[in-house]
């Protein structure tokens, strides 16, 4: 039989790494006292596939495919920053419509990761049908992605310099289809979702972030526009063809986790936005810098390339030693640095709550453990 | 039959025949009930569900019931061995005796007791027990939570629960099952007891243990919650007894709410089963639909919400009755 | 107290919208697709496993054994050997991909210099047996010019130890002959200047000359053509 002595109040709970709402394989060690958590420890590391020694050994053409298995969820926006990286280290200037097609790519991936993230967030509070009808949309996305980039997932489509294939014109009104098929869903999410009772009551107060918090545990992506900084590297350090769009940052205010649903949804509304101004101003010209070497062989020297994901600021930070292999490669990710605040978040609250507030992180565990 | 009359009389025979149709029923509306639960689960997400077995997988369940049947029945070591044994057959035979009073159609009853009603509720009460000894006897953190909160849950809905069932009963003025369905004969007391309608289901779906209800099994929090550790048939029992479950607070909804029996062209016993459905179907609509409440928050809700205006009902019901 | 029932009104309403979402769904047309029953079809640009392009001009591969995709592959996972049966043209005579490893990043394609390669559209690719996932595409190539109606192309024996021997002969003279050629072009270039050079070239390309038409007839009339035969039957 379980022994719940008289002296000891509390016991300890192992929250995965197999279980249904860790969303892979993290393991939060908890203290409990009846329901109640007194403490709560991430244990990462079950999903370690060593992808910054890999980087070691192999060039920088090599490295490519592994950016999308980091994050698998957003993989175009690791492309993205480990490119830009890349082409900061060589000098490449990346042809304005390359830019264009990597914006358009790159934000309907974020839009197919916060639509993962609302269906599976959905599905750890208990209500099963949204993500069904989230990854109904997904499936309409990743069809245009697929017949762009080859993939649904794991995408490995941008090289330094710009991206390989040009989009055509069945993707450019596919895509304006679906913007406008996306418009109208946002409604039955909100009437399904955002405006029933019964989330509103398991989200609302529940998980504050405070903005001195965010500060402190070094937060990224929705998690501390939740809290209400307007911090998105598109905006702060623009980069790409960002600076050229017309788009604002959603943010909340109070910092709990239904003001970081709002501000995921509200986001992939002003993704809409992105990929439509682009579409519209998408310039013609060539995709691909000329004068690509074969062989990348950057000089000796170190870069650090941000980029926003759809869970906040992935770096990417490159030494070179005029070698044709960089010589380290650390990705800075963004999920690594917003679970940090789980121990702190989860004191005093029910497992039900820690659910919540984990899944409300977004976590993507290969991402931690790289 | 009539060797069987000889025997134990009349009135002998007929429990026993009712007993065998009881049993029969009850599996046959199980299995229906979870390809049912599939297939609206599957239409409200778009997709067709089981489509394999059968035309449109109508018999997927009898294969799926037939592979749990072959599956082993594993008991952990660690676990309290009689009472791990116990708890699916506890948690089974109170919702079978239950089916001795619900009146299918006017001659439809196997026993006609003038404290059906109570019988019903007295029963039903029991699964919590099951679920409990499950919980506990599985030795397993998830289970005890899973147990604990059931615990909780049941207590806290049976009390709204009985103040509505009260409040009908004033106005027929009888516990007894038949009685109350042939006081509906001119209209159905939905009309008069909307709110009592709605307090009812919402518990009955509480009672049951069914989304956004589900805490003992949620699992997203609790992996299984009170069945975590048990396997084949034995898991089929708690799955048995929880849409058996569903059937019973849906056909005393209907005996209640929705008339029972009548209804026109139709005999009373199609016209039953067809409410009784359509109130499983809500149901499940419900469970489709809606996350899953918090527990602090379901309590919070049957206690500040669902018995105050429960008891205002009853009240106001008496006014009613006495001022009339 | 008011806003006690206002709070319950609006949840209760907030429950019947999110209700009328569902009942909405449930009458709607299905999306998915019953698969083994339907199969959709892959877009232009789905990445199966790598296959060779077969060139519509001359019915066959353009691969030339260069061995860039194998080596640009970031999982080492293609095997490419190549023979010259001809001088200056090299042939694949296996090309095998242990697809298990392949993370689909169409670097090989981009890397080849003749644009030999093209994705398959085949996405039934579990298997059971590790080796049910390496595919030799040279063999695959020859099943779809079956199907296609094309002439097969010929996977071309491993060569034996002479046939090498030969073809060293050979490239040696070709090389000589550049040189001669180049030699022969310097002279020209330089005669006008300096006549010491150019009387020195012949002298230097003589054995070469006398030794080319005893070894090369009978390189080429015998063993080149024995294996092309072989292969055809």
């Amino acid at each position: 039989m379980i022994e719940f002595s008289l002296e000891e109040k509390t016991y300890t709970l192992n929250l995965g790494p197999q279980h249904p709402s860790t969303h892979g394989v993290l393991r939060v060690l908890l203290e409990m006292e009846g329901e109640f958590i007194t403490k709560a420890e991430p244990v990462i590391g079950y999903g370690h596939r060593g992808h910054e020694h890999m980087a070691e050994n192999r060039n920088y053409l090599q490295f490519l495919p592994n950016m999308g298995r980091v994050d698998y969820l957003h993989a175009l926006a690791f492309n993205q920053g480990y490119c830009m990286a890349v082409e900061k280290l060589i000098g490449l200037v990346v042809p304005e419509r390359g830019e264009f097609i990597r914006v358009i790519t790159a934000e309907l991936n974020r839009i197919s990761s916060h639509l993962v993230w609302v269906g599976a967030y959905l599905l750890d509070l208990g209500a099963f049908t949204p993500i069904l009808y989230c990854f109904d949309d997904r499936e309409n996305l990743l069809d245009l992605l697929d017949r762009i980039t080859g993939s649904r997932l794991t995408y490995c489509f941008f090289r330094p310099g710009g991206v390989p294939q040009d989009l055509d014109d069945e993707f450019i009104t596919g895509t304006r289809a679906f913007i406008k098929r996306l418009r109208t869903r946002f409604k039955d999410y909100d009437n399904l979702v955002t405006k029933n009772v019964i989330f509103i009551n398991r989200t609302k107060n529940v998980g504050v972030i405070t903005k001195d918090q965010c500060v402190k545990y070094g937060l990224t992506g929705p998690m501390v526009r939740g809290s209400g900084i307007a911090y998105d590297i598109r905006k702060s350090e623009p980069y790409s063809a960002y600076p050229q769009f017309d788009f604002v940052i959603p943010i909340g205010d109070k910092g709990d986790i239904l003001d970081r649903y709002v501000v995921r949804v509200r986001e992939m509304e002003q993704s809409l936005r992105i990929i439509e101004q682009a579409l519209d101003q998408l310039p013609n010209g060539p995709i691909m810098a000329e004068k690509v070497p074969k062989r990348l062989k950057p000089a000796a020297g170190e870069v650090y390339q941000a980029v926003e994901t759809a869970r906040g600021e992935f770096g990417c930070y490159i030494v070179s030693q005029g070698d044709i292999k960089p010589y380290r490669i650390k990705l800075r990710v963004p999920s690594f640095g917003n679970l940090s605040i789980l121990p702190e978040l989860a004191v005093d609250t029910l497992v039900a709550d820690l659910v919540a507030i984990l899944g409300s992180i977004d976590v993507v565990v290969p991402e931690i453990d790289r | 039959m009539e060797l069987l009359a000889q025997f134990l009389g009349i009135e002998g025979a007929r429990m026993i025949v009712g007993l065998i149709a009881v049993i029969a029923l009850v599996s046959v509306n199980a299995l229906f009930l979870i390809w049912m639960e599939r297939k609206v689960a599957a239409h409200m997400q778009l997709r067709p569900g089981p489509m394999e077995v059968g035309p449109h997988g109508a018999i997927q369940t009898v294969a799926d019931a037939l592979k749990l049947m072959g599956k082993e029945l594993i008991t952990p070591d660690e676990v309290d061995k009689p009472i791990f044994w116990l708890a699916p057959i506890v948690v089974f035979l109170p919702v079978l005796l239950s089916f001795l009073v619900v009146p299918f159609s006017q001659s439809w009853i196997i026993r006609d007791m003038n404290v059906g009603i109570v019988l019903i509720l007295a029963f039903s009460t029991l699964s919590v027990l099951a679920i409990l000894m499950a919980g506990w006897a599985s030795n397993n953190k998830y289970a005890v939570l899973g147990a604990i909160r059931s615990v909780a849950q049941n207590i806290a809905y049976e009390i709204p629960l009985l103040i509505t069932v009260m409040s009908i009963i004033l106005m027929v003025g009888s516990f007894k099952l038949s009685d109350i369905v042939a006081a509906q004969s001119q209209y159905w007391y939905v009309l008069l007891q909307p709110l009592a309608f709605i307090i009812y289901i919402t518990c009955a779906t509480a009672e049951t243990n069914r989304a956004p209800f589900d805490l003992p099994e949620a699992e997203s929090e609790l992996v299984a919650g009170f069945h975590t550790e048990y396997s084949g048939m034995r898991f089929a029992l708690f799955f048995l007894a929880e849409y058996t479950n569903m059937f019973i607070a849906s056909a005393i909804a209907t005996v209640l709410f929705l008339g029972g029996w009548h209804g026109p062209f139709l005999p009373g016993v199609i016209w039953f089963l067809l409410k009784v459905y359509a109130l499983i179907f809500l149901m499940m609509w419900f469970r489709w639909t809606f996350p899953r409440v918090r527990f602090d928050q379901l309590i919070t809700f049957a206690w500040k919400i669902l018995i105050p205006l429960a008891f205002a009902n009853l009240l106001i019901t008496a006014l009613v009755l006495k001022l009339r | 107290m008011i806003n006690y029932f206002k709070e319950i009104a609006v949840g209760f309403y907030s429950l019947l919208a999110g209700m009328a979402v569902t009942i909405r769904y449930f009458v709607k047309p299905i999306v998915t697709v019953q698969y083994p029953r339907q199969q959709l079809t892959m877009s232009p640009r789905y990445r199966g496993h790598i296959e060779l392009l077969i060139d519509p001009e001359t019915g066959t591969h353009r691969c030339i054994a260069c061995e860039m995709c194998a080596r640009i592959c970031p999982s080492q996972l293609i095997q490419v050997e190549g023979v010259k049966l001809e001088p200056k043209k090299k042939v694949p005579l296996k090309y095998v991909i242990e697809y298990y490893y392949c993370s689909l990043c169409g670097l090989c394609l981009e890397s080849c210099p003749t644009n030999a390669l093209q994705w398959s559209k085949e996405y039934l690719l579990a298997n059971f047996h590790r080796e049910d996932s390496v595919y030799d595409i040279l063999v695959r190539l020859q099943e779809q010019q079956r199907a296609a109606g094309l002439p097969v192309t010929p996977i071309p024996e491993p060569p034996t130890e002479e046939q090498l021997a030969e073809m060293a002969a050979k490239e040696a003279q070709l090389a000589e002959a550049k040189a001669k050629a180049a030699a022969k072009k310097a002279a020209a270039a330089e005669a006008p200047a300096a006549e010491a050079p150019a009387a020195e070239a012949p002298a230097a390309e003589a054995p070469a000359a006398e030794a080319k038409p005893a070894e090369a007839p009978a390189a080429e009339a015998k063993p080149a053509e024995a294996p092309a035969e072989e292969v055809k039957e």
